[in-house]
């Protein structure tokens, strides 16, 4: 008999997005429509959603699409943002994650997007802040909202636009999404393989042993794992690569030239096997290691909806975060 | 020294396998006469305790324990952690050495002891094994152990060199007391902060493989065995905190083979596993890690079948601002000695029909065996007068608040426990009331 110690969806402010894994479909589904809804609106109105509203971005880790992406959500739509960085800030001085979100809280916060290295960080920003956080990226543990960008992405280009308003267990039934890269230590392949099965998608997750532990199949009921990227292939309609580090590749002894024949993405390997999927990749990429430059601009790239995508979808739990739009009967 | 009465209670002493209604009467910090009911009823006595519906047992004993003085008692000290101990019905502590600076010196030792200290009960230690618990000279183990050393370790950390510890395991056998070793092959945890598997996956956290700890129990009993061959000496290994299956299961083999082993599982480890980190909860943050159901399984069989020689909480306090950390970075170890008897007895005596006689053996008689603690771990007459009464059938929550500690960090605070402790008499003198 195990004593769990887990706390209730009930500690954090409501509006926070900390992991798919506690994402309900419904909530997926509130999200996408008013994702949808929020792009359709003139700008007059857009512009004053979230007006005078104060938004705080806390990133100790490099970023260039997710922090552009919420900042620029942010402000399109009438909100104040702030960005505090470990580099230029007293994160430097050794000041804790929950000092700095206190004090965040004290000029005037009402909302905390964090990007941290250590798995687990919003939670602790949310436990100690009482604020809404949204996780932009905890370690090698989730990226909620690059997974809902990826989602909308593959919806509007499997289904089209109207597809994507919604989201129901079998929004991707019969849809097969094979992730391929450094899935050990990957954020977007943990929240993508939790989200995607949750709308009747299959999951494939490809690699070799040291960058794909059998343990990955922990992560639930719809995720595979396939050694032979060609098979995996075959069998997808989305094919999404991650980027490989290769200084990663040699810590790990693995071979790079070995990788690269395996799995990495090719203009050969895809007109062979994968000649109608959607290609898709969170970014950054490099090119010549996961994927061949050719394939990510390509036809079947989707790279830049994704982009796209984002920027709505983020625009979209900004005001879920601060109750506003759809989300005002949900008190903070 | 004042009489204390004991009435009414259940004696519970496997050490002399009595477990029967009797009263206990104390005298001169000794146990004076232990009969059945109303034999001792004339007896004056300056204190007379009603132990009815109580098990009263000898003082529990608990061989491993961090009080962080000296150096860090602002999250513990010697006077507050006995104090927690006093409350959770042990007697006897023994204090480990990873303190600031470590406690690797005749002085160091002798400070730690000294009664200025304010220790609430009997306060025992064993100095660290090697220099600074570095793993590379040994410390001087005869003027230790002539300063009351009752052991040596190096935890918090492994003796990992092969030589070292051959070394370490011969000197103490040559003094006749054990070396407890802290089981991890730290080549294989490097930023690590739990137990490997499902659960680590899905959290994004480096796990330690159960290869980790299994590895080096495997090693020490190797070099028992040669030890044993080479220099016609029984050197003692006591492992600590056994967590995982694998490790047990070697530590089984070794007792078949008549090697002198022993080891410790903590309460969390035969309670919990890995899924109570839940949303990444610091308070089930310890080393070595909450671990996969199975082993949870194995640890409690091993306490059952007699593998496991006792409990010990590995108490482990730390300031709150320490625990409010991301979690790889917060660091290992929960409190546990006001939680060890209520979980003991709420998981394996109700849980898995463990007799009292065994609880009380594996929380008092065979610690004492461990560290050759002659006199206590019994209430046999003319033993020292420790003793832990207890109601066994209480069911109460452990309130974190409410702690004698100085710190909270414990994954227990609101859980059920059953049994609590009504009385602990330490040398004679009551020590806490319930």
């Amino acid at each position: 008999m195990s004593v769990a110690t887990t706390r209730k969806a009930a500690e954090y402010a409501p509006g926070s997005l900390l992991t798919i894994e506690n994402l309900s479909l419904e909530e997926v589904s509130a999200i996408l429509a008013e994702t949808a809804r929020i792009e359709r609106l003139p700008h007059a109105e857009r512009v004053g959603m979230l007006a005078g509203r104060r938004v705080a971005l806390l990133f100790y880790e490099s970023s260039t699409r997710t922090r552009t992406s919420f900042e620029l959500a942010a402000k399109s739509l009438g909100a104040t943002t702030t960005l505090v960085s470990d580099k230029s800030s007293s994160i430097e001085k050794g000041e804790s994650l929950k000092d700095t979100g206190l004090t965040l809280r004290a000029l005037g916060a009402e909302c905390i997007i964090l990007r941290h290295p250590c798995s687990g960080a919003p939670f602790l920003l949310a436990r100690m802040t009482g604020l809404p956080v949204l996780n932009a990226g905890d370690g090698m543990h989730e990226h909620p909202s690059q997974a809902l960008l990826d989602l909308r992405t593959i919806l509007t280009r499997l289904h089209g636009p109207a597809a994507a308003v919604t989201a129901r267990p079998d929004s991707l039934a019969s849809v097969t999404v094979a992730i391929t890269g450094d899935i050990l230590h990957s954020r977007v392949a943990r929240s993508n393989a939790l989200l995607l099965p949750k709308l009747g998608a299959r999951v494939l997750l490809c690699g070799p042993e040291k960058l794909l532990p059998e343990t990955a199949l922990g992560l639930g009921g719809g995720v595979e794992i396939v050694r032979d990227f060609d098979a995996a292939l075959k069998r997808s309609q989305v094919v999404m690569m991650l980027r490989i580090q290769k200084e990663r590749l040699a810590g790990l002894e693995l071979d790079l030239a070995d990788y690269v024949a395996r799995y990495q993405l090719s203009r050969e390997r895809a007109a062979a096997y994968a000649a109608n999927a959607l290609v898709m990749h969170p970014g950054p990429m490099n090119r010549g290691v996961e994927i061949e430059g050719e394939v990510a601009d390509g036809p079947q790239s989707a790279v830049e909806d994704q982009v796209r995508h984002g920027l709505a979808v983020r625009s979209a739990l900004l005001v879920r975060a601060l109750g506003a739009g759809r989300f005002e009967s949900i008190r903070v | 020294m004042s009489e204390i009465l004991i009435l009414g209670g259940r004696v519970v002493d496997p050490a002399s396998g009595l477990d029967a209604e009797r009263d206990v009467l104390l005298r001169d910090g000794r146990v004076s006469a232990v009969e059945k009911p109303g034999v001792l009823k004339g007896v004056a006595a300056a204190e007379k305790l009603d132990a009815t519906g109580c098990v009263v047992a000898p003082g529990l004993i608990d061989v491993h324990v961090h009080l962080r003085e000296p150096g860090q008692t602002y999250k513990e000290s010697i006077a507050t952690g006995t104090a927690a101990a006093a409350a959770g019905g042990f007697t006897t502590v023994v204090a480990m050495p990873n303190t600031v600076p470590v406690n690797d010196s005749v002085a160091g030792l002798e400070w730690m002891l000294d009664a200025a200290r304010g220790s609430v009960v009997n306060l025992l230690a064993m100095p660290a094994a090697t220099m600074g618990s570095m793993g590379v000279d040994l410390t001087d183990f005869s003027a230790l152990r002539k300063a009351g050393a009752v052991g040596f370790t190096d935890d918090g950390k492994p003796v990992l060199e092969d030589e070292v510890m051959r070394a370490a395991l011969t000197a103490a056998a040559r003094l006749g007391v054990p070396i407890s070793q802290h089981a991890e092959d730290t080549r294989l945890t490097g930023g690590c902060s739990m137990n490997a598997g499902p659960v680590a996956f899905r959290l994004g956290l480096r796990g330690m493989p159960v290869e980790a700890e299994a590895r080096i129990v495997e090693r020490d009993i190797r070099l028992l065995r040669e030890i044993e061959k080479a220099e016609g000496l029984r050197p003692h290994l006591h492992v600590q905190h056994v967590s995982t299956a694998r490790a047990m299961e070697a530590i089984r083999a070794a007792k078949r083979e008549g090697l002198h082993i022993t080891c410790e599982v903590a309460p969390h480890h035969f309670t919990l596993t890995d899924e109570a980190i839940g949303d990444y909860d610091t308070h089930a943050k310890m080393n070595p890690p909450l671990r996969a159901e199975l082993d949870r399984a194995a640890m409690i069989a091993a306490l059952m079948d007699g593998t496991a020689d006792c409990i010990a909480t590995d108490h482990a306090p730390h300031a709150p601002h320490e625990k409010e950390q991301e979690f790889e970075r917060a660091p290992n170890g929960i409190t546990g000695l006001e939680t060890a008897l209520g979980l003991a007895l709420r998981v394996l005596h109700r849980g898995q029909g463990m007799p009292l006689l065994r609880v009380v053996e594996l929380m008092s008689a065979n610690p004492s065996r461990i560290i050759s603690l002659d006199g206590h771990g019994t209430l046999r007459k003319g033993s020292v007068a420790d003793v832990t009464i207890f109601n066994p059938a209480t069911e109460w929550n452990f309130a974190a608040k409410d702690s004698r500690s100085k710190s909270r960090n414990t994954p227990f605070d609101g859980a059920p426990m059953l049994g609590r402790v009504q009385a602990t008499i330490c040398t004679g003198r009551v020590v806490f009331r319930g």
